[in-house]
């Protein structure tokens, strides 16, 4: 049943993403120049990029196909609908039958591929340095992601996000110890997926280390625009599924209009002190050589696996 | 379906997780000073889970097992083990034989084994935090993989004794506590051991100028 | 006062003292004036519990019952005797320059507390107490091992440590899930670990959990007794600690070691179906009985020769036990004793024949029998008796075994006489040049004491010949116990 309510609500959220996740990607920025003692660029600073860049031309390359024009809509709409199926103010989203969390991890990879694709497109040594980097993090990051679902789908008993949301938050406190493994992993994961520090790091151009920056290195204007926007609302998309899954109090059962409400100053309050962390975490962590990074995610893969198996033999009964 | 379990024995089960994570971590770790505060954390979660115990089922000697834990694994072995760094100027590396992700991988593999093994158990038991012999098993296992990995002799010593908190969290977690003239006996022996070996580290150091054991392979049968 | 108390006492007291005052003129003497005390009280203990039948000491803590009094008995003869043995020995080696003073003090004071430890677990009722006692006397021995402090005997003692700390770790968690099978049955009341509580509800015990407890008991204990895959640390512990040692390690440790395999093999008997306990040590028996058999022709030390004789042996009295039953139980109490003091007698042999060539090397080692012929002959009969000759007591108990397993477990038997014979074929070799041969060697500053040697040998000789029926009866006690 889709209800009208429901509905609003489910326009209200992407439009909130579509928002709030520029800001966040601000704030990180923020507080990391505070934390290394740095003056801070102004919170606004990836709003007026974005203007920036919608207002300057396009130069493409040589050649490039249409498969280069098109990679930043289809990773665009990726993110986009990613933001949209996860619950990050109310489990009542109509739009999400459409993708359990199975299918959203294939949204990322969906995007990943696309963003990859794109860069090997033109030519340039450094895209596809940079796409197969981005290939190599992917293949590592997606099964410690998807391990990290099962055992909260084997505590929900659904692969629905909402479901599991919904499981999550309106039950009594009962401590699952699988879920700070999976807590972890994923916070690890979500470092190596967002480009942060120990795997990339998004403030430089450094030939020899870069994943994410090397592969956009040919994009401009609106193109490029998209692309920063859609890094930005990937960052917002993981931030949300982590808050929900491991920190999901607030988040409105069903169509409780009061709660939805309420549950939007919660969600900044979680999103600053979730930025806030991140950025403690990227200034204390030195970037990591490349060729760590599968050693990084390895642990991840380890840590969901362990989650899981605690989850099979502590919490069987529960 | 959540109710079942009371609160108290989710926070030994998650103390238990915690303590069968930092495991984990020790097998990890690269740093020698890092590794004992590992060790550290692990004798804390361990006195945690026996406090919660203790709390729970009201047991005197649990509170005496829980505070002997905090003086011996958090405070003093730590202490005399930081001090074997320093007075020995040990290199703070730790040097592992394999690598860490397969030491790793092995680690999980031998976590699947030890709760395989330890689940027909587990249903058998009485006791709510029955899953807790399972974990401490995979503790005991993963200790046993870090000696046998590593080459310094300080790093195997961590290990055995984090094979010991493995074994006191099956004591006191699954089974609700030794009799207490055991468990103070085992405690002696620990300590005794620990001692003996900081003498002996000094020894060997003298005799092979390192604590590298792999300088110790000279005893063979030809 | 009680022998009991009298015969824990004097080891722990005299340990204390010897810490001390063990530089002192007169400390070797004490050393072997508290040896005698042991014994002497052990021996009023066993005539007090033959008569009386068993007994508890200290609450319950405490039960001495026909077998473990046997052990006692022997544990504190053998203990006797090598103190005896140690005194000019050690002497030789200060002299040598090989031992300072505060080692020797070191030697007698650990030698002291080892003897307790030993005494200890062997005589508890508490399972708990028991693991203790046996991880205490492993770190005794540690120091006893490390005592020349060279690079060899340093790796030794390393060895040693980690593996039999490892052991006996798996040890504890065996008995951990003993207790936890135990709590079911028995409550919290703090007598799940009391021996003699559990063997009367042995049968209630969950199988499943005394199955994976057995197993790490085994496992565990079995590290001390020597079982192979695990017995990597025993030749190079017997190789490069001092020689008295080498003795008590193998004539005492690896007994108290087996003894306590055998306590909770009773009980694993009682709660499993079928003959899981026995199958398991009857692998693990033969498996060693191999392994140390064909590992003892490669050998060139002496001292590592005759420790991989005693693993060879520890297989074969395990794959006695195992076997189960009246007979092989009688077997095995009997080769166990006949071992002990074989062993011990053949090590202090060797001690004296490498303190007098000053190697351990047997191709260095000539012509034993022109240095010394005591030395010599007490070297070579106590080859003969522990590669089964008759008519020592070895060959009784190994005749005891064969026989037995021929007709129970008949695959077994050339298994057995393989391994037999092909360290009957490698010892005999080595020993034999080395105790006839030409020598120069010098004579030792002290006088070597081969009292014990020909005591140990001539009880040997007389067991094989003649066993009074008071120990046949007390042996057929203590072997109806293991059921």
């Amino acid at each position: 049943m889709i209800s009208i309510s429901g509905l609003l609500g489910q326009a209200f959220a992407i439009l909130l993403a579509l928002v709030l996740a520029p800001l966040l990607s601000g704030w990180v920025g923020q507080c990391r120049a505070w934390l290394q003692s740095r003056t801070a660029p102004p919170l606004l600073l990836p709003y007026y990029q974005l203007q920036k860049l919608f207002h300057k031309d396009v130069v493409l390359a040589h050649g490039a196909s249409s498969l280069f024009r098109a990679a930043p809509f289809v990773v665009f709409g990726c993110m986009v609908l990613a933001c949209a199926i996860i619950p990050s103010l109310s489990t009542d989203l109509p739009l999400a039958p459409a993708a359990d969390a199975l299918a959203l991890v294939g949204v990322f990879g969906l995007a990943r591929i696309f963003i990859s694709l794109a860069a090997m497109d033109v030519g340039t040594s450094f895209g596809s340095l940079g796409g197969r980097r981005e290939m190599l993090v992917g293949f590592l990051a997606e099964p410690a992601l998807l391990m990290v679902i099962f055992t909260l789908a084997m505590i929900a008993q659904s692969t629905s996000v909402a479901t599991i949301v919904e499981t999550l938050a309106h039950r009594e406190l009962v401590i699952y110890p699988s879920l700070a493994f999976a807590g972890i992993a994923f916070t690890f994961v979500s470092f190596a997926e967002n480009a942060r520090v120990p795997v990339d790091n998004p403030a430089t151009h450094l030939e020899l280390t870069m994943i994410h920056e090397a592969m956009i290195l040919e994009y401009s204007g609106r193109h490029l625009a998209l692309i920063e926007w859609a890094a930005s609302l990937k960052l917002y998309a993981y931030s949300c599924l982590g808050l929900a899954l491991f920190f999901p109090w607030g988040i409105a059962p069903g169509d409780n209009f009061l709660a939805l409400v309420a549950a939007i100053p919660l969600l900044l309050l979680k999103l600053a002190i979730g930025g806030a962390f991140l950025a403690g975490i990227e200034t204390i962590n030195a970037k990591m050589r490349i060729f760590r990074a599968p050693e990084f995610l390895g642990t991840a893969f380890m840590l969901a696996v362990l989650g899981l198996l605690v989850r099979l033999l502590l919490e069987s009964r529960v | 379906m959540s109710a079942s379990i009371p609160f108290s024995a989710q926070l030994i089960n998650l103390f238990a997780a915690v303590i069968l994570l930092l495991a984990f971590a020790m097998l990890a770790q690269r740093r020698l000073p890092q590794l004992i505060n590992l060790f550290a954390l692990q004798g804390g979660a361990l006195c945690l889970a026996t406090l919660v115990a203790a709390v729970t089922t009201g047991q005197v000697h649990l509170y005496y097992s829980a505070g002997l834990t905090l003086a011996l694994k958090v405070l003093l072995l730590p202490w005399i083990l930081h001090r074997l760094v320093r007075q020995l100027k040990v290199k703070g590396e730790v040097e592992a034989l394999i690598n860490i992700p397969t030491t790793m991988l092995v680690g999980i593999v031998l976590v699947m084994v030890a709760f395989n093994v330890a689940l027909p158990i587990s249903e058998l038991s009485h006791t709510i935090t029955r899953g807790t012999l399972g974990i401490a098993l995979a503790v005991v296992m993963l200790a046993f993989l870090m000696m046998i990995t590593r080459q310094k002799a300080i790093t195997q010593v961590v290990g055995f004794l984090s094979m010991e908190n493995g074994l006191f969290l099956a004591a006191t977690s699954a089974t609700y506590g030794m009799p207490m003239v055991v468990e103070l006996g085992i405690a002696l022996d620990v300590l005794i051991g620990v001692i003996i070996l900081g003498v002996f580290f000094f020894q060997i150091r003298d005799q092979f100028d390192s604590l590298d054991i792999r300088h110790m392979e000279r005893l063979k049968d030809n | 006062m009680d022998f009991f108390v009298l015969m824990l006492a004097i080891p722990l007291a005299s340990g204390a003292l010897l810490t001390v005052f063990g530089e002192r003129d007169w400390a070797p003497n004490l050393n072997i004036i508290a040896s005698l005390g042991t014994f002497l009280a052990a021996a009023g203990l066993t005539t007090e519990i033959v008569a009386n039948g068993p007994r508890f000491a200290f609450g319950e803590q405490f039960f001495i019952d026909s077998l473990n009094v046997f052990f006692v008995a022997l544990t504190a003869f053998v203990g006797l005797t090598t103190s005896i043995f140690s005194g000019p020995y050690m002497r030789n080696e200060a002299e040598h320059g090989r031992l300072s003073k505060p080692r020797l003090r070191l030697y007698k004071s650990m030698y002291q507390l080892f003897m307790f430890t030993m005494l200890a677990a062997l005589t508890t009722n508490n399972l708990g107490i028991l693991w203790v006692a046996m991880e205490a006397a492993t770190l005794t021995t540690v120091l006893l091992v490390s005592l020349y402090r060279t690079p060899a005997s340093l790796e030794a003692a390393w060895k040693y440590f980690i593996l039999c700390g490892v052991g006996i770790a798996q040890a504890l968690f065996g008995t951990i899930l003993l207790y936890f099978a135990a709590e079911r049955v028995l409550g919290e009341s703090g007598n799940a670990l009391l021996w003699t509580h559990l063997i009367d509800v042995k049968g209630q015990l969950e199988p499943t959990i005394m199955a994976l407890s057995f197993i790490f008991l085994l496992v565990g204990y079995g590290t001390k007794v020597g079982l192979a895959p695990l017995h990597n640390w025993l030749p190079d512990a017997h190789a490069e600690g001092p020689t008295p040692v080498s003795a008590v390690l193998s004539g005492l440790l690896l007994n108290v070691a087996l003894y306590a395999i055998l306590r909770c093999k009773v009980l694993a008997d009682g709660a499993i179906p079928g003959d899981f306990a026995g199958r398991l040590m009857i692998g693990f028996g033969l498996f060693t009985l191999l392994v140390a058999a064909f590992f003892l022709s490669r050998q060139k030390d002496v001292k590592r020769m005759f420790a991989y004789s005693s693993i060879e042996h520890m297989g074969l009295i395990t794959f006695a036990f195992g076997m189960g039953g009246p007979v092989a139980n009688f077997a095995g109490l009997l080769h166990m004793t006949m071992h002990s003091l074989t062993k011990s007698a053949i090590f202090f042999a060797v001690g004296h024949a490498t303190q007098k060539t000053g190697t351990q090397l047997m191709e260095n080692i000539r012509g034993l029998i022109k240095i010394n012929p005591l030395i010599g002959w007490g070297l070579m009969l106590g080859t003969l008796a522990i590669l089964g000759m008759p008519p020592f007591g070895v060959f009784a108990s190994e005749f005891m075994i064969l026989t037995h397993a021929m007709k129970h477990y008949p695959w077994a038997t050339p298994v057995l006489l393989l391994g037999l014979g092909v360290a009957f074929a490698a010892i005999f070799g080595k020993v034999q040049p080395m105790v006839f041969g030409e020598t120069e060697a010098k004579r030792l500053p002290h006088a070597p004491a081969i009292t014990p040697v020909f005591l140990h040998l001539g009880i040997v000789l007389m067991l094989g010949l003649y066993i009074p029926p008071y120990l046949t009866r007390w042996f057929h006690e203590a072997a109806r116990m293991l059921g």
